[in-house]
């Protein structure tokens, strides 16, 4: 059974015009446009037919940049707002956590706030009454629970906020971004009750940027992209498509950027060497031969690039440099210090170097390629001519990513694994 | 409309919630308490009856017999539901925007503002009443069995303000100066409600043109309930109760209609 129902649904916004955000009663009469001005002017399509099912008890992920519609699809689910057109059908209760504490009043105290808040969101005094100490602990406010609400600090304000919304028991769940505000100890609590939703059997609508939690905690992905589901599927697979994306945009800007230092810094050397032997280009690819520039940290990548020869040669060396954004050096090698003896080059060939795992951290990396002779006179050096990007929803850091495992033995805990 | 009506029934523990909450924030940290709701007609009775009853000399008018007491009494008797009235507006003129979190941030039944503004005024006005009481017991003048007759003025008034205030939230939500405009309306409107004089003081002319303002008839009925101490002109005051129903009416559909609105220009 469906819990979520989505059918082409489409919002617009007005977009505002610089002389509506100054609209009067009097302009509107004098010019006698009243009825015009409330109506829309020239829209903004937040959305622009969205569709999809949701199971009852699936965890779904929302994910796209600012400004995509995930927000404007969460408010629609959540009944906020109304589609402009389309149809959005829920089965169950929903209780929404798109702003924490919404209607709590700064002057009274937690306590009575509680009943307000949990009135506001749809429970009746004896509910409110039942779930009262659960709230509160939950909250970890026992002790300043009767004290008003301005005195507390963001953290605590959030806290009793969330514990407040998660007690309304609803059978469908909808978070946006709310944990980004939390302090470190309440977060993995939050996360823990929300799993504990999954558990029993509650649909969850979860819209975040944190990619790693998205990917560890939802069943099914959906990218959203300029108003459109841009790509839905098995959490990791989306993950990466869209992290792939969003590289691929920074790459073009950094490499816009990078066309302007260049222009900047004319006279700067990126290249150099006799060429009477030449690299005539390069190109990267996956494990399973494809074409590109973005990576996952373990991913085996190929780089190839083409040598032309002018005048045949005896000695040469071909040699890759592997350079972090830093301009740290991850990675040397060259034909030389592996001890391949060079024979003999004339006309044209390819040159392939296979890493079969990646081992590097997120960020973006410069290559430098370089075909030189034994004693090192350079026939052709390119200097950070290309880049590539690693990116996924890893965290860990470093200049390189060892091989590694964890193992616990004794009386170490850490609970099942969440990872699908 | 009946089930919209129906829908805004089962809002009351809502409302009522709201309503506790506003007055629970007005009067803490204060050292008055609820009694601050009292200080501000107080003081405008105090005022006008310095100014007309003193210094103008509207205790002359027929009916005072140049009793100033008496005269202050009267302005008090007007002034208490008008304060009501005219905050009730002024409020809900701010009420969608101040309370913009509920509206943008979760599923909420909008109408639930305008109602728990009013709401939250004719409490202040409940509170009123033990003072003007107790005023008419200390100078003197004795309350009639046609008292009994408030619950009716105060309906009449309810739905009259409700509907009035339906419109004024909705519309300043797109027209940002009503506010503006709405505080001298309301400063109009009240020198053309009989509360510093009365009714039958006016000359026929403007008795006329008063009888246009659905305010002068409600007022009226206070007047009459305590101050005059006899029953209202029925014909006048239902005249006004159906008025204030199509104000109500006309107010809910243009609020409704707007509903979709609020979540983007508040």
């Amino acid at each position: 059974m469906d819990a979520v129902r989505v059918r082409d649904v489409t919002k617009y916004y007005k977009k505002h015009a610089d002389s509506h955000k100054f609209l009067t009663i009097k302009s509107a009469l004098v010019n006698k446009t009243l009825f015009g001005d409330l109506q829309a002017g020239e829209r903004f399509e937040a959305l622009r037919g969205v569709s999809f099912d949701l199971a009852a008890g699936r965890t779904l992920g929302i994910i796209g940049e600012n400004g995509s519609g995930k927000s404007t699809l969460l408010k629609i689910l959540a009944g906020i707002s109304r589609p402009t057109s389309g149809e959005v059908v829920t089965q169950g209760r929903i209780s929404a956590l798109i702003e924490l504490g919404a209607g709590f009043h700064p002057e009274i105290s937690g306590r009575e706030n509680i009943f307000i808040n949990g009135v506001i969101l749809g429970l009746n005094r004896r509910q409110i009454q039942e779930k009262y100490e659960e709230i509160v602990r939950f909250a970890e406010l026992e002790d300043f629970i009767d004290n008003p609400v301005k005195s507390y600090s963001s953290g605590m304000f959030m806290r009793l906020g969330f514990s407040i919304a998660i007690n309304v028991n609803p059978d469908i769940l909808l978070i946006d971004e709310v944990l980004a505000v939390g302090d470190a100890s309440f977060v993995p609590k939050c996360l823990d009750k929300i799993n504990e939703f999954r558990r029993n059997g509650k649909t969850i609508i979860f819209v975040s940027h944190d990619l790693g939690t998205v990917e560890r905690i939802c069943d099914e992905v959906i990218w959203v992209r300029k108003g459109l589901v841009e790509m839905r599927g098995y959490p990791k697979r989306v993950v990466d498509a869209y992290l792939e994306y969003v590289g691929r945009k920074d790459e073009a800007q950094t490499l816009a950027r990078h066309g302007e230092e260049a222009s900047a810094a004319q006279g700067r050397e990126e290249r150099w060497g006799s060429r009477e032997v030449e690299i005539t280009g390069l190109r990267m690819f996956d494990g399973q031969g494809r074409e590109k520039y973005i990576y996952h940290p373990d991913e085996p990548l190929a780089i190839e690039f083409d040598i032309a020869a002018a005048v045949p040669q005896d000695d040469f060396v071909f040699g890759v440099g592997v350079f972090n954004g830093e301009g740290v050096q991850v990675y040397g090698t060259n034909t030389l210090l592996e001890e391949y003896a060079a024979r003999s080059l004339s006309g044209n060939g390819t040159v392939s170097l296979r890493l079969p795992g990646l081992g590097l951290v997120n960020g973006t990396y410069f290559l430098d390629v370089a075909v030189h002779k034994r004693d090192g006179y350079p026939f052709d050096y390119h200097h950070f001519q290309y880049t590539f990007r690693v990116a996924s929803s890893l965290r860990d850091v470093g200049i390189a990513r060892l091989r590694h495992e964890w193992e616990f033995s004794g009386g170490i805990d850490f609970g099942k694994n969440e990872n699908p | 409309m009946i089930e919209k009506l129906k829908e805004i029934v089962r809002h009351r523990e809502l409302i009522a919630t709201l309503v506790s909450r506003e007055l629970k924030a007005r009067y803490r940290g204060t050292v008055l308490g609820f009694l601050w709701s009292l200080v501000n007609p107080l003081l405008l009775m105090i005022v006008y009856t310095v100014v007309f009853g003193f210094i103008i000399g509207g205790a002359r008018a027929p009916g005072f017999e140049g009793n100033k007491w008496m005269y202050a009494l009267f302005l008090f008797n007007g002034i208490l539901p008008w304060t009501w009235f005219s905050s009730s507006l002024l409020e809900s003129a701010n009420v969608l925007s101040v309370q913009g979190a509920l509206i943008k941030k979760i599923k909420f039944p909008v109408e639930v503002l305008p109602i728990m503004v009013v709401t939250t005024n004719m409490v202040h006005f409940l509170l009123g009443l033990p003072i003007l009481v107790a005023f008419f017991l200390i100078f003197g003048k004795p309350l009639t069995v046609w008292a009994l007759f408030l619950p009716v003025s105060v309906l009449a008034q309810y739905i009259l303000t409700l509907g009035l205030c339906f419109f004024v939230s909705a519309l300043t939500v797109h027209f940002k100066d009503i506010k503006d405009i709405l505080a001298n309306l309301i400063t109009l409107w009240f020198f053309a409600t009989p509360i510093i004089y009365t009714y039958d003081s006016v000359p026929r002319a403007l008795q006329i043109v008063l009888n246009f303002n659905p305010m002068t008839h409600i007022i009226e009925s206070y007047h009459y309930s305590f101050f005059i101490g006899s029953l209202p002109h029925y014909k006048r005051f239902s005249v006004t109760i159906v008025v204030g129903l199509l104000f109500f009416f006309l107010g809910y559909l243009l609020f409704d209609r707007l509903r979709d609105t609020y979540v983007e220009e508040v």
